[in-house]
Parts: C-alpha cells; structure tokens; sequence
C-alpha cells in the first residue's frame, strides 16, 4: 500500500478520484506528450547525426554514432559567406534585448496607473488595449509598412524593435497582476513624500518581478524567431532566423548544419523558460478578463 | 508639492460641488483632475503613444486606405467600395483563401482551445516536479521560434522522411507520398503542425488558473453530492476558471485566424493549387509583391472583421460556462 502511494503521480490524495481513471488519463497524457515531444526530440537527435545517418533508410529517430561535426562545420560555411555568422548572432540579441526591456519597462510604466488608479479616460485606454488582443499583427502590417517607410526606419532594427515595445500582450498581462499589489503599501509610499515615479520605480517594479518574466519570455520568444520580415532587406542586418532559412534551402549537403542551428536558435528560448517557469505561471495566474 | 495634489483619483472621486452642475464647471472639474493627475498620463504615455502609432491607427488607416486605389507611389485615388466588391465577386483566389482559412480556424481553434484547458487540467494533479517538466514538454514547441521546420523533414517527400519512412516499413504504403505537393495532405498536415504549436500563452493560464481554484470548494463539493471528477470539472473548476477561460478564447481564437508562417513555411508560397492559401497569404500576396495596398487593407479589414466577430460571438457564449 505505501508503495503504491509512492509511485503515485499525483501530487495529493483527492476525492473523487479512482486509480482506474487516473491510470487511463495519465497515459492518455503520456501519450500526447510524446506527440509533443518527438518533432523536438528529433531535431536535437538530427543536429548529431553525420551525413550518413540523416539519409538513411528506414530513418531513425535517434542517432547512433553522435558527433559534433555539424558545429564546425556551421562556422567554417558562415566564415565563408559574405556576412559572417556572428554579425546575425549580433542582429538576433540585439534585436531581442533592446526590444524585450523597453517592452518591460514601457508597459509597466503604463500598466501601473491603469491597473491602481481611475483618472480620464484609463478605462476607454485599457478597453481599446483588450480589444487589441482580439485581431492579429498582420491586420495593422501594411499601415505599419507605410508609417516605416515615412519615418525612414526600413531597412534599420527600429523597425521590428519599437512596434514591439507597444505590444498588447504584455500590458494586458502586467496591468492584471499589478491589480493585486495592495493599495495601502503605495499610499504609505506617498505619505513618505515619494513621487509617482518613484513609487512606480521602487516599489511596484520590485514587487512585479514574476511579471517581468512573462513579459520577458513572450518578447524573447517573438523578438528571437523574427526574419526581418519585409522590413529589413540589407544582409548585414539579417537575423538568425533568416541565415536559418538561407542554410535549409541549401539542401542536402547542409542538412547537418541547418540542424546544428535549429538546436542552436530553440536551445535559448527553451532555457530560459525552464529559468523563469513558476515565476511565470505565477503572472498568469492573474490573466483572466473580467466580465 | 503638497499632499492634497498627489491623493490618488481613484480614493474616493470627489463629486462636483453643490449647486455647480452647469456644464461649463464640469468641464473645468475635469481638466483640474486631469492636472491633478498628470503625472499618471506622463507614465501611460510612451507605451501608450506606440500603441496608438501601430496599433490603433493602422486599423483605421487601413479601413481609409482599402477604399482607394493606392499603389505606394502615386497619390491614393478614391474607389469607393470597388476593392470589396472585387474582393468578394471576382477573386476567386480569395475565395479559396476564405474556405481554407475557416477550416484552419474551426478546427484548430476549438481543438487548441480544449487541448489546452484538457492537458493544463491533467498536468495540474501531477507532482510539482513532473508538473514543471510536463508543462515543458507541452509549451517547448510554442516559444522554440520556428522549430516547426523539423515538421518538413519529418513529411519529406522521398523514403528518408521518417514518416514515409514508418509507412513504408509497416506496409502502409510501397512508394513515399509528396506530401507537400498533394493538396489532399497539406492542409492537413499544416493543420496538425499548426496543433503542435498553439499550447502557448492560453495554456500557461489554464495551469496557473487551476493552481488558484479554491481547494475548500472541491471538498464542499463532494458533501453536496459531486460523486466524480467530471461533475467536479463543470460544476467547481470551469466557472471558477470564467476569467481565465476567457482570456485564454481570446489568445486562441486570434491565433487561428492568422495561419500563414506556417503555411507558407511547409506547403510554399504560393502553395500547389492554394491548397494552404489563407487570407493572411493572400494579404501577402497583394501588399508585398503587387504592391495593390488598397486591395490588400481591404482583405485587412475583411480578417480583422472576421476576427474581432467570432472573439465577441464566443466571449458571450464562454460567460454561460458552468450555468
């Protein structure tokens, strides 16, 4: 009986629960995480593989004479190329820091007056922002594209850089969780004479962290996979992603290395969400819309 | 500055005095408030001025811009409604796109939807620790950018593709299949693909929504006669989870709508014979390479119709969960 419990699953005993069931759902589960699983698992199997195993018949999932080579081999093919393979390392982190803080720090800063105070017109803002969730980027892409071109920002990173620090995302998510921070800490903040800046620097900032690295995973995800887009066209501000597409359709004979750079490009996103995850699922706890 | 300027607005508002409700005096009350409060707007300005610059305005643009004939180098002329008739009676291709985009979204919207709530509500009973490498497991192919590739090579076309592959070796079939290029596979293939990635942002708020259901409830639950799990499900967790359930709608639904990285990705662009064209592609098509921008934002405002309807549609529909 005791080691039937600790082989269980579950975290608690509850009601309404019999093994049966439990025993069925969790392999149901099982199952669908393996479905989740095998298309990643394969692409970190793939980036060890040489050349020979990726084209073999019947394919196999996992390798078998891993090696490293695929690495290398990345380096020596960019090293050749017209752009080196650092400048697009360059162009992706540059692209992702810059836009992922200024979102932070943009839409807390509006986020803390929406959710703790009701001036003029703070109810209309944050209405339009929810309605915002409810349409696609790609509705605003071709006034976007005219707006660039008007400020002279195609072809430079501001063009995917600063529409980002406006997503709606992130505010919606940052105001939620701000709406439980108690009232009484930033009225006796004030009562200690502090600004609304101040309060908003040094007291709602600190107490939001988990919230910042919702914010912060949802830019990087995005920021980190973008191509560019039709925004940029020179190749010396091209983004992983792109360099990624241009070795994939190489074919064959870069079949290694365009797997050595997938691992490369979903190997940060993944561990940073390890890093950040119960702080996240913390934020999120908060993301529901009220009625 | 003295105290009584910084007493937040939202502390008790202050009605108007006695005896002064002309309009005129309201009008004044406000601008005061307004003063008073101004250090509020200095903070919601930057964010909120790039909203308003891509976010807000460009719906509006485009609705202006989908009435005129507009080419990005002459000076917009007026067409009155012609784009949409255009759109909706002679393009064919359109058409396409419509059909296949609905398909898109009425089967993966939903699906996604469920999927969601279903694996954050079996996740939610697990370990802590399972709990956390599950939640990996599921949300890894939503934030590993554009991973879903391997989908390609996985459905190549000759007998390397591991799916050909197991085909074949299991006697299914004798000779690999082109996926891509069948128009009978695509969109199902885009369609599981498409699956595959939308355990996003939705389903991180389901988990954490099932963490903050009340526990007493359940326990309450079970002496006012829920006699299983199911019961327990509709009647305690899914309305105890309404915000979540509906934010989660949104996130889902919008997503939906907007297939075409992958599409355009796995099936090509254009893809054989439409078979994965979607009105995104479409929009594309028309705003990128012919460069009709009033065509174009009028098939934007055509999607952020569509869009905007079936989010209002559902929410009223999520509100009567659990009733």
């Amino acid at each position: 009986m005791r080691l039937a419990l600790k082989f269980r699953l579950s975290g608690e005993k509850r009601i309404n629960r019999s093994w049966q069931v439990d025993l069925f759902l969790f392999l149901l589960l099982g199952l669908f995480g393996a479905f989740m699983a095998i298309p990643l698992i394969y692409a970190i199997n793939n980036a060890f593989k040489p050349l020979d195993e990726l084209f073999l018949f019947p394919p196999k999932i996992f390798v078998r004479n891993p090696t490293f080579n695929n690495f290398p081999d990345l380096f020596h093919l960019m090293a050749k190329s017209w752009v080196p393979f650092s400048r697009y390392i360059f162009n992706t982190v540059f692209i992702t820091l810059v836009g992922t803080v200024g979102h932070v720090i943009l839409a807390s800063a509006a986020a803390y007056p929406l959710a703790k105070y009701n001036f003029i017109g703070s109810k209309t803002l944050f209405s339009i922002v929810v309605l915002s969730l409810m349409f696609s980027s790609q509705v605003t892409a071709i006034p976007n594209y005219m707006t660039m071109s008007w400020l002279g920002w195609i072809d430079t990173y501001w063009a995917i850089i600063v529409p980002a620090f406006a997503f709606p995302l992130g505010l919606y998510l940052m105001k939620q969780f701000i709406e439980q921070i108690p009232m009484a800490l930033i009225e006796s903040a004030k009562i200690d004479g502090a600004s609304e800046y101040r309060v908003f620097w040094t007291i709602v900032m600190p107490l939001v962290k988990p919230a910042w690295f919702t914010l912060i995973i949802l830019l990087f995800q995005m920021l980190w996979a973008t191509d560019g887009g039709s925004f940029i066209y020179s190749e010396e501000l091209k983004t992983m992603h792109y360099a990624m597409g241009q070795i994939i359709q190489g074919g064959i004979a870069r079949a290694g290395i365009a797997a050595a750079v997938a691992l490369l490009l979903m190997s940060v996103p993944m561990a940073l969400f390890v890093i950040t995850q119960s702080q996240i699922i913390q934020t999120m706890a908060s993301s529901g819309m009220k009625e | 500055m003295q105290q009584t300027n910084t007493l937040p607005a939202s502390a008790g508002e202050p009605s108007p005095q006695k005896g002064v409700s002309t309009k005129h005096s309201k009008l004044r009350f406000n601008l005061k408030r307004m003063k008073n409060d101004k250090h509020l707007y200095v903070l919601i300005a930057p964010y909120m001025l790039l909203f308003f610059i891509f976010t807000v305005l460009p719906v509006v643009m485009s609705m202006l811009i989908s009435l005129t004939y507009f080419n990005m180098l002459e000076f917009p002329r007026w067409a009155g409604w012609s784009n949409y008739t255009r759109l909706l009676l002679d393009d064919d291709i359109f058409l396409i796109a419509l059909k296949n985009t609905l398909i898109f979204a009425v089967i993966t919207g939903p699906i996604s939807y469920i999927a969601c709530f279903v694996f954050a509500w079996l996740i939610n009973e697990l370990r802590p620790k399972v709990r956390a490498f599950m939640t990996l497991v599921f949300y890894a192919p939503s934030i590993s950018g554009n991973i879903y590739f391997v989908w390609q090579i996985m459905f190549s076309g000759d007998s390397y593709g591991i799916v050909n592959g197991f085909l074949m070796r299991t006697g299914f079939i004798n000779e690999p299949i082109l996926w891509f290029q069948n128009p009978k596979y695509t969109l199902m293939i885009i369609i599981i693909v498409q699956l595959w990635l939308s355990l996003g942002t939705s389903f991180l708020a389901f988990i954490a929504g099932l963490q903050t259901v009340d526990k007493t409830l359940f326990e309450a639950g079970a002496m006012d006669g829920i006699r299983n799990r199911w019961q327990e499900l509709w009647y305690i967790t899914l309305p105890s989870m309404r915000p979540q359930l509906m934010f989660g709608a949104v996130i889902q639904i919008t997503a939906s709508f907007a297939v075409a990285d992958v599409a355009m990705n796995l099936a090509g662009f254009p893809s054989v014979q439409y078979s994965a064209h979607t009105i995104v592609t479409h929009l594309i098509d028309y705003g990128t390479i012919r460069f009709e921008m009033g065509y174009a934002s009028a098939i934007a405002t055509v999607l952020f119709g569509i869009m905007l309807c079936s989010n209002l549609v559902i929410q009223k529909m999520l509100r009567r969960v659990g009733e």
